[in-house]
């Protein structure tokens, strides 16, 4: 499994309010919540984004609010993975359960830059970026047994 | 190998005799927790996925307390939809407009959560319920689903940061500056992936509503829970609630802590996180320059406990609030509104020129009932101050103790000669 796209780069700390604003929770359709992705740092995000390209961003990416509709709107506006520096622990667990590719990876996420194309290859655990390689650390066998079964519900489903 | 108190809780959920930090384990839960924003999402998970059945009817909790009383037509909706769920299932711990209150407040008050449970929450402000020695962490709408359908979660064990208290709070401290003041000094990321443990002689000397507010902000260091030992205050609170099948753990003396802190509770002093990050913490005697404000919001799951309501009510009575602020208070539940009227909490706020609101989430998340318009202040009880947080983008908000933002109110701005 492969992703391949062009970089939207953000700083620390981003949270879930500014990635998802409170005021657009009433809703749990994908779509309609992928419209106001990123909606409070970067309006223009939700224009510009393409099938398949790649979020990057430094540390604690997805801190505050549990709101899941974070990771979904951002999945459903066609990022295909976020490469961070770290995850803040809530966001990392939703993102695995409803199967939004996920990579940390300070030195990736340094090395990358804004508008460039990045491809990681999750099967052998690489970032593809600049002319230059970054290993990936492997997920757990128990979280990847949730992401091969495409989120935590269908798993439950399996089992 | 000695364990936390943390590791503790969720051995013993796990089945197992020990657990180390970075293991992964699959957990037994006393409580599955949502609300009005969270739930809908589970409850369409789970009949997208043929799993529309629960593991008990005993062991979760739906609390309608984000867009309510309804904001709008899309907030009913959401409602309706967890208040169908719940009727459909027959979920005893549901609670909607009329008994319902801030979740985090009204779940330690109702005796739902206690010692020694280990509790998940699709709220991240779930981490409140270490407060009396329950492990409690904040999850999404999907394991909220999976938790509801076979009443399990996964955890990778965490490590911890041991807080050691000593002596006791200055007169007009509290939990809130303590908790401001640990984040400014570890950071939002301080404590990722971490407890946040309590020990020491001065954790005797921090009532249980004060321990809830360090709690509850946890998470805003980044942390997976806090968690304070079990004592005679905790057990009178339960007690109170009508709880008396709780479980005490105690931390082993050999366990293994990432990281050790030593805080003097009588050097903390009334601390202010400036936009748009909690960590961004200022004494207020350090403030040089007066910042004019708009709005306070004292309330919340944060603050909105009687003694919070207290400690502003003593600094608003017989006074009025400044002419440019627009004051807002929001009791944590229906209990607490009805002492604060008993006792003339109520007559104290709305004489001061402040607006009294029936318990809800309303303006901590830009919800209802308070939001901001661009370029606007608001001094706020709440636990965060992100970009758009409370209303526009170009807003900004300080968190500060009930005690400070009844003074800013007062004064019309903060600053360094409020106190």
């Amino acid at each position: 499994m492969t992703a391949k796209g062009t970089v939207h780069k953000y700083g620390d700390n981003v949270d879930t309010d500014v990635i998802l604003p409170a005021r657009h929770l009433t809703t749990t359709d994908p779509n309609e919540l992928a419209k106001h992705c990123m909606e409070d740092i970067d309006t223009a995000f939700i224009t510009r984004v393409q099938a398949g390209d790649i979020m990057v961003a430094g540390k604690n990416f997805g801190c505050g609010s549990s709101r899941e509709h974070a990771p979904i709107a951002i999945k459903a506006s066609g990022i295909s993975c976020v490469i961070a520096e770290s995850f803040a622990r809530i966001f990392y667990r939703n993102a695995i359960n409803i199967g939004l590719p996920i990579v940390e990876s300070a030195a990736a996420t340094k090395a990358i830059a804004n508008g460039e194309t990045v491809e990681v290859d999750f099967t052998r655990g690489i970032v593809f970026a600049g002319g230059c390689e970054y290993e990936i650390a492997p997920f757990p066998p128990f979280l990847q047994n949730i992401i091969q079964a495409g989120g935590l519900l269908p798993a439950i489903q399996n089992s | 190998m000695g364990m936390t108190i943390t590791q503790k809780i969720l051995a013993a959920h796990a089945g197992l005799d020990s657990v180390v930090a970075g293991q992964l384990i699959e957990a037994n839960l006393d409580l599955v927790l949502g609300n009005d924003i969270t739930a809908p999402v589970a409850i369409d998970e789970m009949t997208k996925h043929d799993l529309d059945r629960v593991f008990s009817q005993e062991k979760i909790a739906l609390v309608m307390d984000h867009f309510t009383p309804c904001r709008d037509i899309k907030a009913a909706q959401a409602c309706q939809k967890v208040r169908n769920f719940a009727h459909r299932h027959g979920i005893k711990h549901f609670f909607d407009v009329g008994d319902m209150g801030i979740e985090h407040c009204l779940l330690p008050e109702k005796g739902i959560v206690k010692a020694g449970d280990c509790i998940i929450g699709a709220d991240s402000h779930t981490c409140t319920y270490g407060a009396l020695g329950a492990f409690s962490t904040g999850v999404g709408s999907t394991d909220m689903a999976a938790g509801m359908v076979t009443g399990k979660a996964w955890f990778k064990v965490p490590g911890a940061i041991k807080f050691t208290l000593t002596g006791e709070f200055a007169p007009h401290v509290s939990g809130k500056d303590l908790i401001l003041h640990i984040i400014g000094m570890i950071g939002v990321d301080g404590a990722l992936y971490q407890s946040m443990e309590f020990c020491g002689p001065g954790v005797a000397n921090i009532n249980m509503e004060n321990r809830l507010t360090i709690t509850n902000m946890a998470i805003e260091a980044g942390a997976k829970n806090g968690i304070f030992p079990v004592d005679e205050q905790t057990i009178a609170y339960m007690n109170k609630a009508g709880v008396t099948d709780y479980t005490v753990y105690e931390a082993d003396s050999d366990a293994i802590y990432d990281r050790e802190i030593e805080i003097d509770l009588s050097q903390v002093k009334p601390t202010v996180a400036f936009p748009h990050l909690p960590e961004n913490t200022h004494t207020v005697d350090s403030i040089t320059e007066n910042i004019v404000i708009d709005q306070v919001v004292i309330g919340s799951c944060t603050n909105g406990w009687y003694s919070d309501l207290e400690a502003a009510a003593n600094v608003l009575r017989g006074q009025k609030v400044a002419a440019n602020v627009r004051c807002i208070i929001f009791p944590g539940t229906q209990q607490i509104y009805l002492d604060a009227m008993r006792d003339g909490l109520l007559e104290v706020f709305i004489k001061a020129g402040c607006a009294v609101s029936t318990p809800t989430c309303g303006p901590c998340l830009g919800g209802h009932s308070g939001c901001l318009a661009q370029g606007e202040r608001a001094v706020a009880t709440t636990n965060r101050n992100f970009v758009g947080r409370m209303g526009h983008t170009e807003s900004e908000i300080y968190l500060a103790s009930p005690y400070v933002a009844a003074k800013a109110a007062i004064a019309g701005y903060l600053g360094g000669d409020i106190l």
